[in-house]
Parts: C-alpha cells; sequence; structure tokens
C-alpha cells in the first residue's frame, strides 16, 4: 500500500525545501523583529499618537487573515503600481511575513516590558541611574526573559506559516511534496516526509531556545 | 537637618498628605508611625523624590531635595527592589558606575559594605538565593553606597519573620552617623521603641503628635487621658500592646 521506495528519487529535492522555507523564517524574522521592537516602543511611549499608531497597526495585521495579507501584496501591487512594478514571489513573501510578525512580536514584547516590576524604575531612579542605563542594564536584560519563551513559539509559528507561499508558486517544502506527489500519484509519502522535516525543524528551534533560556536563567 | 514645610500631597480629590511640616535631625532616628492609609510611604515617595508634593517645600541642610544630586537620598524599599539578573556585588556596583566612579573603588567599597553586614560569602549570588533577612542587607548596602545624607527605611520589618526584628534594630543603628538623617516609617512599635529618637505619628495625612521617643513611648505606658498624646495615637497604641 505505501510506496517509499518510489520516492527516494525525489527526496533530494524535497529535502532542498528546507534552504527555502528556513530563508523566508529567518529573513522575515530578522525584517519583523525590529520592527516588533518600534511598536512595542510606540505602545509603551507617552504619545498618544504614537500609541495609538502602533495599537492600530497590530490590529489590522492581527484582524486578518494570513494568506489574505499575502494575496493582496502579491496580486494587489502591480494593479496598485499601475502595472509599473510587478513584485516577485519573494518580496512579497518578506514583505508579508514580516509585517505580520512584527504585529505579534510587537504584542509579545511590550507584555515582556510592562511585566517588569514598576520597583525597578523607582529602585533606579532613587540610586539615580540615568534613563538610558535603566533601561538597557535593568529593564531590558529582565524583560528578554520574560520575552524569549513566546518570541520562540512566534519564530516557529512563522515557520509553519511559510508554507502559505506555496500557495503564490514558490517551491518550499510544502509546495515540493506535493509536486511528488502529483508527479508520482502517491499523495501520503512525499507530504509524510514534508511533515517530518517540519516537525525536526521545530523541535531543533526549541531545543536550543531552551538551552537560551537556561543560560538567561538566574535564581 | 531635614525640614518639611507645608507639605500637601493629594490624588484626584484626596489629599493624601494635608500641609505637613516637620523637622529632623542629623545623627537621629525619626520614626513616622501611624495606621494604615496615614500617608507615611506617600511621605517617604515625596522625600525620595519618586512623587512630586502638590505645594510645600523640603529642604535638606538647607538646599532644596529637587537639586540633590541623584543618589543623595537613599531609600531601602517595602519589598527591597533588588535587581534579580544581578548578583548581590553587581546589585551594588551598579548605581556608582553609572555615575562613572572608578571600578576598583566602588568594587572594594562595595566588598567592605558586603563584609560589615555579614554577607561576604554572598557576593556571587543572586537575589533569588537570599533570604528576607539578607535581601534587606543587601538593599540597605546598596543605599549606602553613594553616603546618603538622607537615608529612607520603608516599613523595613513588614517582610520579615517577627523574630527578625531586633536584628533590623541591630543594622539600623549601625547605619547611624552624625551627618545622617534617617527617616524609619514602621508600623512596628518595638522597632521604633528601640531605634527612634523621634517619633511623629501621622493620621488622615497629618501629623498628630511629634515627640523625642522617649516622651512618645513614656507616655504609653502612663495615663493616657493626662498626657498629652492624641487620642488617635493612644488607640493606635493600645491596639499594638
Amino acid at each position: 500500500m505505501l510506496h517509499f521506495e518510489a520516492i527516494y528519487p525525489s527526496l533530494p529535492f524535497i529535502v532542498a525545501g528546507i534552504g527555502v522555507t528556513l530563508k523566508f523564517t529567518i529573513i522575515s524574522l530578522l525584517c519583523g523583529l525590529p520592527l516588533g521592537v518600534i511598536l512595542a516602543i510606540a505602545k509603551i511611549s507617552n504619545v498618544y499618537s504614537l500609541q495609538k499608531l502602533a495599537q492600530a497597526y497590530t490590529a489590522v495585521f492581527r484582524g486578518t487573515p494570513l494568506l489574505l495579507q499575502l494575496g493582496l501584496v502579491y496580486y494587489a501591487t502591480p494593479q496598485l503600481t499601475g502595472n509599473m512594478y510587478v513584485i516577485s514571489v519573494f518580496q512579497a513573501g518578506i514583505i508579508t511575513f514580516s509585517l505580520n510578525s512584527a504585529a505579534y512580536s510587537s504584542e509579545i514584547i511590550r507584555a515582556g516590558i510592562r511585566a517588569i516590576d514598576p520597583g525597578q524604575w523607582d529602585a533606579a531612579k532613587v540610586l539615580g541611574i540615568p534613563t538610558y542605563q535603566t533601561w538597557f542594564k535593568i529593564i531590558l536584560p529582565q524583560a528578554v526573559r520574560n520575552i524569549l519563551p513566546a518570541l520562540v513559539n512566534e519564530m516557529v509559528d512563522l515557520l509553519k506559516e511559510t508554507a502559505l507561499i506555496s500557495i503564490i508558486g514558490e517551491a518550499d517544502l510544502l509546495r515540493r511534496a506535493q509536486i511528488v506527489a502529483a508527479e508520482k500519484f502517491l499523495y501520503f509519502e512525499p507530504v509524510i516526509v514534508a511533515a517530518s522535516l517540519y516537525f525536526m525543524m521545530v523541535m531543533m528551534i526549541s531545543f536550543f531556545a531552551k538551552k537560551l533560556e537556561k543560560k538567561l536563567s538566574y535564581a | 537637618m531635614l525640614s518639611v514645610k507645608n507639605l500637601t500631597k493629594r490624588s484626584g480629590s484626596l489629599t493624601i498628605l494635608d500641609k505637613i511640616s516637620f523637622q529632623a535631625k542629623a545623627g537621629d532616628i525619626t520614626a513616622v508611625m501611624g495606621p494604615s492609609g496615614a500617608g507615611k510611604t506617600t511621605l517617604l515617595r515625596c522625600l525620595a523624590q519618586l512623587d512630586h508634593p502638590d505645594e510645600g517645600t523640603l529642604a535638606l541642610n538647607d538646599q532644596n531635595l529637587s537639586v540633590l544630586s541623584h543618589g543623595e537620598i537613599g531609600l531601602v524599599f517595602q519589598a527591597f527592589h533588588l535587581f534579580p539578573h544581578l548578583p548581590v556585588l553587581k546589585n551594588l556596583m551598579i548605581a556608582p558606575l553609572s555615575q562613572h566612579m572608578p571600578w576598583e573603588q566602588v568594587e572594594k567599597k562595595a566588598r567592605d559594605l558586603l563584609s560589615q553586614f555579614s554577607l561576604q560569602h554572598k557576593s556571587e549570588a543572586y537575589c533569588g538565593e537570599l533570604s528576607g533577612g539578607q535581601k534587606q542587607r543587601v538593599a540597605i548596602a546598596r543605599a549606602l553606597m553613594l553616603d546618603p545624607p538622607l537615608l529612607l527605611f520603608d516599613e523595613p520589618t513588614s517582610a520579615l519573620d517577627p523574630e527578625m526584628v531586633k536584628d533590623v534594630g541591630e543594622v539600623i543603628r549601625a547605619v547611624k552617623s552624625p551627618k545622617r538623617v534617617i527617616i524609619l516609617v514602621t508600623h512596628e512599635i518595638r522597632l521604633a521603641r528601640s531605634v527612634a529618637d523621634h517619633v511623629l505619628f501621622l493620621d488622615s495625612g497629618k501629623i498628630l503628635d511629634n515627640l523625642p521617643a522617649k516622651e512618645f513611648f513614656d507616655k504609653e505606658n502612663s495615663d493616657f487621658l493626662k498626657s498629652g498624646l492624641s487620642e488617635r495615637a493612644q488607640r493606635f497604641l493600645e491596639n499594638l500592646a
């Protein structure tokens, strides 16, 4: 019933999809994270307009499906630019995933900073520690510890969400499995291989995150 | 000499401190006593410049508190507020280092203070590994790193076991110095009796009694009706007795 041997020749093709999936995940994370930090700072700031702007941004990206956002960026960009600019699949993917991930990570970062006991600010103020040093030496090192586990979750989500890129034609891990499935008229075998590869990547991220968390922890 | 004149602090329509005036001498420990909600902690927060008074002046040796340079006011918080991500030694060093004092000098001072408080073996420990009493001594040592001429204690016994009250008293007496004004907010009558030179009794944002400790506590034991102690303070002391 199962014919794994039939897909052996296609395994390198499927495995190569890991690179594509990781490329989208890592670049989107690197672009999304700084934007998330900026949005989080805007949310915490005392400037009302900045706060509202950042909140609206998060609401829009959390309030609509990621697949819809991807479709909008990919298919509507040429229309909106009067066909002046044809966006590539790679660009559409990175832009959408980065903007979307920034919305989620900004909430994680905001909550992580807000969770710091206000007494830490009071203590720093009484001791005469300047504000920027309070941020960098007292608040942020503690916030990182709050933020890290949730941020790893976000990274895992992002890694799995990049599979959506297959819909607009990028040959990522999922897409490659589907191509092999169509070629061999076998669905279970290639897709279960892709599933195992996704699973292993997620496990690896979790493993390193746990190690890092342990290293950052204090009694 | 700490001098507080007409200090008023409001929160919305509520007056937390109502035109408070008093003086506290350098070299003395002034205990601020009173029931919950009397405004004791708010008074400390105003003195520490964490809250800004709505009216009134606060001056230390004729210098307005708001113009004192950073770290000249030490505050030992009720919940200590140590920095949990730093070892004990770094907790002590972070403030002077942030003011660009030389590392070696700062480290020497921190180690000296830790030995003074019998904590030299804990210099590399994180705060989560310390007992309540040790945390408090670290908090006091941290406040002393910059030799503050004004040192404030907020309910130093509230987070500790009752049998440690005596130890706290000893530590507080040990940091007494002729040039330092110490203000001690406390509920703990045994602590106040053992260390205070002067007592302020606060209720509903007003100072009802301002007496040398001897008189304050003497009156507690004598006939209340004849004493000059406010009725509110008498009831407070009776309840605690």
